[in-house]
This record gives C-alpha cells, sequence and structure tokens, in this order.
C-alpha cells in the first residue's frame, strides 16, 4: 500500500515536472452520485470526474482531485485550499456574489420528491434536504418544514427511518435509489431549479474561469458534453 | 483485492464478505485508523512539551513570562474546543501563507484579501498548489496536530502547574539549604517528584484526547469517522459493486469498540506507570505500597 502511494505520488510529481504547467486542484464533495462519488477503490467518479478531466485535458492543465465536505466547500474555495468547485453545484444568485461560476455544463436540473408513499404531504409536511443546497432554500420558502443534514445519504436514511415525510433533491441523484429500493417512489411534479450546475472559482481568479470556460463551450460545440449527459444523467435535458 | 472478487454480484455469505471488505474504500479505512494513532503518539508528547513550558512560564519569576503562561492557559482552556478548532486552522493556515507571501513576493501588487477571496502569490502557497495530494494531506494532518497540540497542552500546563505545587514546599527549602541554586533544585527536586502528582490529571487528558480524535474529520483529515459514515450509507448497484443498505450503525458499532479497546488498554498502562511513580514517595499511594511490601 505505502509502495503504491508513494509510486502514485512519484508519477504525480513526475507528470507536474514533465507538462511544467499549473496545476489546478478540483474541489468535490465525492458522496452523490451519479455527479461525483467515490468509487470501490476510493477514487473520485462520475459524471463530473468523467467532464472535470476532459476540461482540464482541452485547457492544457493538470488536475488533481480533491474531496470536502459540502458543508465548507465555498470557504475552503475562498482560502485557496483548491482552485475550483465541481460538485454538482448550481448556480445561484446568492453563491454568485461569494464566488464566480463558469457557463453551466448541465441544463436547469429537475428536482425531485421522493417518499415512502404516494399520500405525502409536500407543502405541509416535513422536507429533508442537504444543507446550504437550493432544494432546502426552496424547501424552506414553500411552507413544508425544513430538516437538514449535512450529506445527501443521510437525508435519505431519514426519509427511510421516518424522521421526514420526503427529501427534495436532484432527480438524476434519488432516480437511481427510487429505483432500487422498493420502500421509496418519486412523488409530486419535478420543480425546475437553480440556473444549471457550473463550476465554481474564486472572484480573484478570472484567467482560470476563462480557460474553463472555452473548454465547456467546445465540448458543448462537439456534443461531447452532450453524450457525457445522456450517459450520466439520464432525466436530465442535453443543450 | 482477492482473485475471486471479479463479479461480486455472483458471491455471497463469507465470500462476498471477503471481497467486500477488502475493496481500496475499505483498505483506506484501515490506513485511517493509522492515522488516529499516528495524531495520538504525535500530539501527546509535544502536548506535554507545550504544558510543560506553559507551567513553567506560569511559575517565572519574569512577568512578562508569568503573563504569557497564564493567558495561554486561560484563553485555550476557556473558549471551546470545536470553535477553536475550526478557528484556529484556518486562522494558521493564513497566518503561515502570508508570512511567506511577505517573504517571497515582496513586489506583488494586488492586496492579499479581495472580497471575501484570500489571495497570497503562487510561490507562498502552502503546500505549493502543484505539490502531489499527499503533500496537502500531510500538511493538513500537521496542522491539526499543532493545533491539538496546543488545546491540550493547555490542559496538561494547568495539571502540571498544580501537580509542581503540590509537592511539599519542605523540599525546595533542603534542597535550597544544601546549596541547590534555584534551576538545580528545579530539575534535580520538584520535577522527578511531581510527576506522581500530575498522572491522574494527565491520563485523564489522555483519555480524552483519545475521545477528542473524531475532531479530525471537523478538519477536513479523512478520519475513521470519515470513512465510517462514507462506506456505511447505503449504496446503490448503479455506482458500486457492492450494493448495501443503511449500514452506518455497524461501522460506527465498531468504531465504538475500537474506542473502547483503546481506552481500556490506556487504563492499564497507565495503572502501571502510576504504581512505577508512586514508588518510595511520601504520598498515600507510596505508603500503601511500602506498607504491602513490609
Amino acid at each position: 500500500m505505502k509502495k503504491l502511494i508513494l509510486s502514485t505520488a512519484a508519477i504525480a510529481l513526475s507528470a507536474g515536472l514533465a507538462f511544467a504547467d499549473e496545476t489546478v486542484r478540483m474541489g468535490t464533495e465525492g458522496a452523490y452520485p451519479p455527479y461525483n462519488f467515490l468509487n470501490d477503490a476510493g477514487e473520485v467518479d462520475g459524471f463530473e470526474r468523467e467532464l472535470g478531466d476532459e476540461l482540464c485535458e482541452r485547457a492544457g492543465l493538470d488536475c488533481e482531485w480533491v474531496t470536502n465536505e459540502w458543508d465548507s466547500i465555498i470557504p475552503n474555495l475562498v482560502s485557496g485550499n483548491y482552485d475550483t468547485i465541481i460538485a454538482g453545484m448550481s448556480i445561484t444568485d446568492e453563491r454568485d456574489e461569494v464566488i464566480d461560476f463558469t457557463q453551466p455544463y448541465t441544463q436547469p436540473d429537475p428536482s425531485a420528491y421522493v417518499a415512502m408513499s404516494d399520500g405525502v404531504d409536500l407543502t405541509g409536511g416535513v422536507i429533508a434536504a442537504q444543507t446550504g443546497t437550493i432544494q432546502s432554500s426552496y424547501v424552506a420558502a414553500s411552507g413544508a418544514t425544513l430538516v437538514e443534514f449535512a450529506t445527501p445519504d443521510e437525508t435519505i436514511a431519514a426519509v427511510k427511518n421516518g424522521e421526514a415525510d420526503a427529501v427534495l433533491a436532484d432527480k438524476s441523484y434519488l432516480a437511481p435509489i427510487a429505483d432500487e429500493d422498493g420502500d421509496l417512489m418519486i412523488v409530486g411534479k419535478d420543480i425546475l431549479l437553480g440556473g444549471g450546475i457550473g463550476m465554481g472559482i474564486r472572484e480573484s481568479d478570472g484567467e482560470l474561469r476563462g480557460k474553463f470556460d472555452a473548454a465547456i463551450q467546445s465540448m458543448k460545440d462537439d456534443g461531447t458534453l452532450n453524450a457525457l449527459i445522456t450517459k450520466w444523467l439520464p432525466d436530465s435535458a442535453t443543450f | 483485492m482477492l482473485s475471486y472478487c471479479t463479479d461480486p454480484a455472483s458471491l455471497d455469505g463469507l465470500k462476498w464478505l471477503s471481497c467486500y471488505l477488502t475493496t481500496g474504500k475499505h483498505i483506506a479505512f484501515y490506513t485511517s485508523f493509522g492515522t488516529v494513532m499516528l495524531l495520538l503518539l504525535i500530539t501527546a508528547p509535544v502536548a506535554l512539551v507545550f504544558g510543560f513550558g506553559g507551567a513553567t512560564a506560569a511559575r517565572s519569576r519574569f512577568l512578562p513570562l508569568r503573563w504569557f503562561g497564564k493567558a495561554y492557559t486561560a484563553i485555550v482552556r476557556g473558549v471551546p474546543d470545536i470553535a477553536f478548532f475550526l478557528f484556529f486552522v484556518i486562522a494558521l493556515d493564513q497566518a503561515f501563507e502570508w508570512l511567506r507571501h511577505q517573504v517571497k513576493c515582496p513586489d506583488w501588487g494586488e492586496p492579499v484579501r479581495q472580497g471575501s477571496d484570500f489571495v497570497v502569490c503562487d510561490a507562498a502557497k502552502l503546500p505549493l498548489s502543484s505539490s502531489p495530494q499527499w503533500v496537502h494531506e500531510t500538511y493538513g494532518f500537521m496542522l491539526a496536530v499543532l493545533t491539538f497540540s496546543i488545546v491540550f497542552g493547555a490542559f496538561a500546563a494547568n495539571v502540571l502547574y498544580g501537580a509542581m505545587r503540590a509537592v511539599p514546599h519542605t523540599q525546595i527549602e533542603t534542597a535550597e539549604a544544601y546549596g541547590m541554586s534555584h534551576r538545580q533544585s528545579f530539575w534535580r527536586v520538584l520535577v522527578p517528584q511531581m510527576w506522581v502528582y500530575a498522572l491522574p490529571g494527565l491520563s485523564n487528558l489522555w483519555m480524552i484526547l483519545i475521545k477528542a480524535t473524531p475532531l479530525l474529520f471537523l478538519l477536513g483529515v479523512e478520519d475513521i469517522v470519515y470513512w465510517a459514515r462514507e462506506l456505511g450509507g447505503s449504496k446503490t448497484a448503479r455506482f458500486t459493486d457492492y450494493p448495501h443498505g443503511d449500514w452506518r450503525l455497524w461501522y460506527f458499532l465498531g468504531l465504538l469498540v475500537f474506542y473502547l479497546l483503546l481506552t481500556k488498554f490506556s487504563e492499564i498502562v497507565l495503572g502501571r506507570l502510576m504504581a512505577r511513580l508512586t514508588h518510595g514517595q511520601a504520598t498515600t499511594g507510596g505508603e500503601a505500597q511500602r506498607k504491602a511490601r513490609a
């Protein structure tokens, strides 16, 4: 194991020397499949991993993946612990005041409710959502009682153990869970929230934002982005 | 990775479990137990040194040093651990980077604080953003060790300060009557005798330190709590070869057993140490040992 770590480190180091271009640290949550998650080998995987690697290649950047808690993902970006957020983060005005976003790489994504039964009161009941997400602000405004959790996984667990009546999250995240779990189902209508998902970048880092913007545009133009969306996010609209 | 693990869906029972428990993710989980032990093994001596320094400073005859020692213990003991941890790690990191920035990039034109951004020149980044991930992780870990040491050092300082005062004053007077200097009587008479008074307090601190290690998780170090939560969360078959429901209960039960074993083991070791230090001391414990032997 130690040898493995050392040799990976050596490769990473020599790769850095060979290209000699800047290293960009990509911050993600690693707990929100299919956008980003840790696979069985413990590596970051998912839609954003594949997208991010492709973007870095097109922009000629040397990228390194870092996981960080969702709660502190913005503070750690602005204090410089990594250079981008690529974590299924929807573009909103509140976030835009603190950080900058690239152009969106998904369409505004539908959000959905998942519950144990069909007859749940979605506007007056208890609804779970992850802290600091567009879904949690939506629930708070909808009149329902909001219970927040630090990780997406805990929001599902809250519905299963009866703490919450339903959970509101991105449909791409909920759909595979509702498919496989016999107790859970998607209820109510889909809701369109946010302005699509973009990469978060420090406001002082306009140059990096330009590079990623151009790379996203080139993936939109040649259709590779749509292919990725169809592969990982079957419920989302393409460009 | 075991050889028969190529298609986990076709396995069941123990075979499935043996594959499941040897995934790369689980190996990372097992490694993180080492992280916790490493934290304990580094923090304990460093905190003791900080504590000794703090206690000596608080007893100093030089007034500013005495103020420093007292302020250190008073401030750190008075602020909640979590607030201290969250504040200190960020502040420490930015302080280091700011210092390096002043030295390495003296002609940098832009301000360091731009809105909410903290921007230093690339050469001043700590660690450099081009360094490999393990350097970043080690740096984060060292920051955590330093913060733990400062916090627990303050408590240790208070314990040692009390222990130094508990050594009978007549001992010091006798030493000085024999012509020892202040420094000699401190190192030769006071310090060797204070440990027996300090040990109950220090062993208590050690236990609290063990229990406080999950705070690592708050500092962004991927420790056993992080992995237990990540591994225990329910997994769907689309994204893993080993789908399962919500198993957090089992993982946290494992952590509970680990911590209980660790504290039990510590109690045994500390008990023995106490017996050794009590030997020949003019305390009730030492007296009891003498009588039992006689």
